[in-house]
């Protein structure tokens, strides 16, 4: 364990959380925090108050060039013409079999350059595909930027609050996925009006170096308000609620952008993009199978990789499920025959050898 | 921290023995390790436990335990009140009883506090 531990990557916030008693764990290489009070605590405090995330371990990848934005359409599903400077969408980063590579947040940094910020366990294989993938692309350079940022989520009702008297810009001013350059106690960085918690909130991209002090500073602001340090445990309950795909679970190399039911992050009008010939046929004669959102009728949880029945047949599989604080019933994700994917459907869920009832219900399970 | 008055296992349950009559738990280490603990799943009465032999199930908001039986007997009555505030466990580790056996074997080499002390630091 001490020899595993010593080879994780640390986050430049690893001392903070040791200090604030977060019972750490491994994720994606990395060595982060998992829970400090508790994850119902906190994924609470979040619902109602505001939580703080260390999200560092997540990777930024920037494409800068004056080809940049064929190479963002070319290796993005969403439409990126439509991004201003400042502005940021979710997207695929799709194989060719229209499945996932990555899924991203792609970010209109300036005229040529764009980022994309993706999941902690894909940095390398992303980069590597992404540079392989623009290589005919004239005037297009893609770099792996991941060290030079630490990321901070503030995420929560009483976010902006909490926020703006570290900053001099008016965060009102910053609409859903649109972010900005300012100071944030005192620190240059970049804040997003972004989040993976179906809240209101931002994230702020800083130096490493400076990322305890802002950190410290928000802690600080928020400690009246009630924010309390968060960490990945209610991170993942919080992003089930509100629906958010987590990519290794949900989405992954076999499940397609349209099966996962996200067809809305697909620029149908684009002219070429990876994927986009099985993704229009799969538009135009639908998907065998389909994610969709369920409730655990009986006294049980069902969690990632636990299988599916329809009619006595086996027919899918859980691909996250928890029982959640907010709304205390036990509820999941799972991919299901595309017939059975109505509202209502009875499905049954095996649980450790034992068949429980579920049911399909709309996705999200949480909206604010 | 943990009472003298229990015993310990190496699987992190407690047993509280009076006479033939023995009470378990998890310990406070282990709820730690669990979080938030929101089900349980626990035997019928009159079920028959070897020492060792799974008697339930836990399951905290991020994962699924066995419950192992820290002495061989047989199930004289379950915590049904507990299985309706499972965060008890989390709350009151030790004073959070599953289930009563009645002692048939098995209460030997268990764990006193200290050495159980010693074994999760």
């Amino acid at each position: 364990m001490s020899q595993a531990l010593s080879t994780l990557k640390k986050t430049p916030l690893n001392a903070r959380h040791r200090s604030l008693g977060a019972r750490m764990v491994e994720y994606a290489g990395w060595d982060m925090p998992v829970e400090y009070s508790g994850i119902v605590d906190e994924h609470l405090a979040v619902r109602t108050r505001a939580g703080l995330f260390d999200v560092s371990h997540m990777g930024e990848i920037e494409i800068a060039g004056s080809d940049a934005l064929k190479a963002v359409q070319h290796i993005t599903t969403n439409d990126a013409s439509r991004l201003a400077i400042g502005q940021a969408h979710y997207s695929a980063l799709p194989t060719p079999a229209g499945t996932f590579v990555d899924d991203v947040l792609t970010y209109r940094l300036a005229d040529d350059h764009y980022m994309f910020v993706v999941n902690a366990a894909n940095i390398v294989k992303d980069f590597t595909w992404i540079t392989s993938q623009i290589a005919g692309i004239g005037d297009a350079v893609a770099v792996n930027t991941s060290s030079r940022y630490a990321l901070l989520a503030l995420q929560g009702p009483v976010a902006r609050e909490v926020l703006q008297p570290l900053t001099g810009v008016n965060l009102a001013d910053i609409k859903y996925y649109w972010f900005t350059t300012g100071e944030i106690a005192g620190v240059r960085g970049t804040i997003s009006r972004t989040g993976y918690t179906g809240e209101d909130g931002y994230e702020v991209f800083v130096p490493p170096a400076q990322a305890e002090r802002v950190w410290d500073a928000i802690l600080q602001a928020g400690r009246g308000a009630g924010v309390v340090p968060t960490g990945l445990g209610a991170r993942d309950t919080l992003r089930l609620e509100a629906a958010m795909r987590l990519y290794g679970n949900d989405i992954d190399e076999t499940t397609t952008v349209l099966e996962a039911d996200l067809g809305w992050t697909v620029g149908w009008k684009k002219e070429e993009f990876i994927g986009a010939d099985v993704l229009r046929r799969q538009k135009q004669e639908g998907v065998a199978r389909k994610i969709v959102g369920f409730e655990v009728l009986d006294r049980a949880i069902a969690r990632h990789g636990y299988d599916v029945y329809v009619d006595n047949e086996k027919a899918g599989v859980v691909t996250s499920g928890t029982q959640t604080p907010h709304l205390k019933k036990a509820i999941g994700m799972a991919y299901v025959p595309a017939g059975k994917t109505a509202v209502g459907t009875p499905i049954e869920i095996d649980v450790r050898g034992r068949r429980v009832r579920a049911q399909v219900v709309p996705l999200p399970f949480y909206k604010r | 921290m943990y009472p003298a008055d229990l015993k310990y296992t190496k699987d992190h349950e407690w047993v509280k023995i009076t006479g033939s009559e023995a009470r378990v738990g998890i310990t406070d280490y282990a709820q730690k390790q669990l979080g938030d603990v929101v089900y349980l799943e626990l035997p019928e009465v009159g079920r028959r436990l070897n020492k060792g032999e799974v008697f339930g199930t836990i399951e905290s908001v991020k994962a699924v335990s066995e419950l192992y039986s820290p002495v061989s007997g047989e199930v004289t009555e379950v915590n049904r009140a507990l299985g309706e505030k499972p965060e008890s466990v989390n709350a009151k580790p030790h004073e959070s009883w599953m289930i009563a056996l009645k002692v048939s074997g098995g209460d030997e080499d268990l764990l006193d506090a200290t050495q159980y002390a010693e074994l999760t630091k």
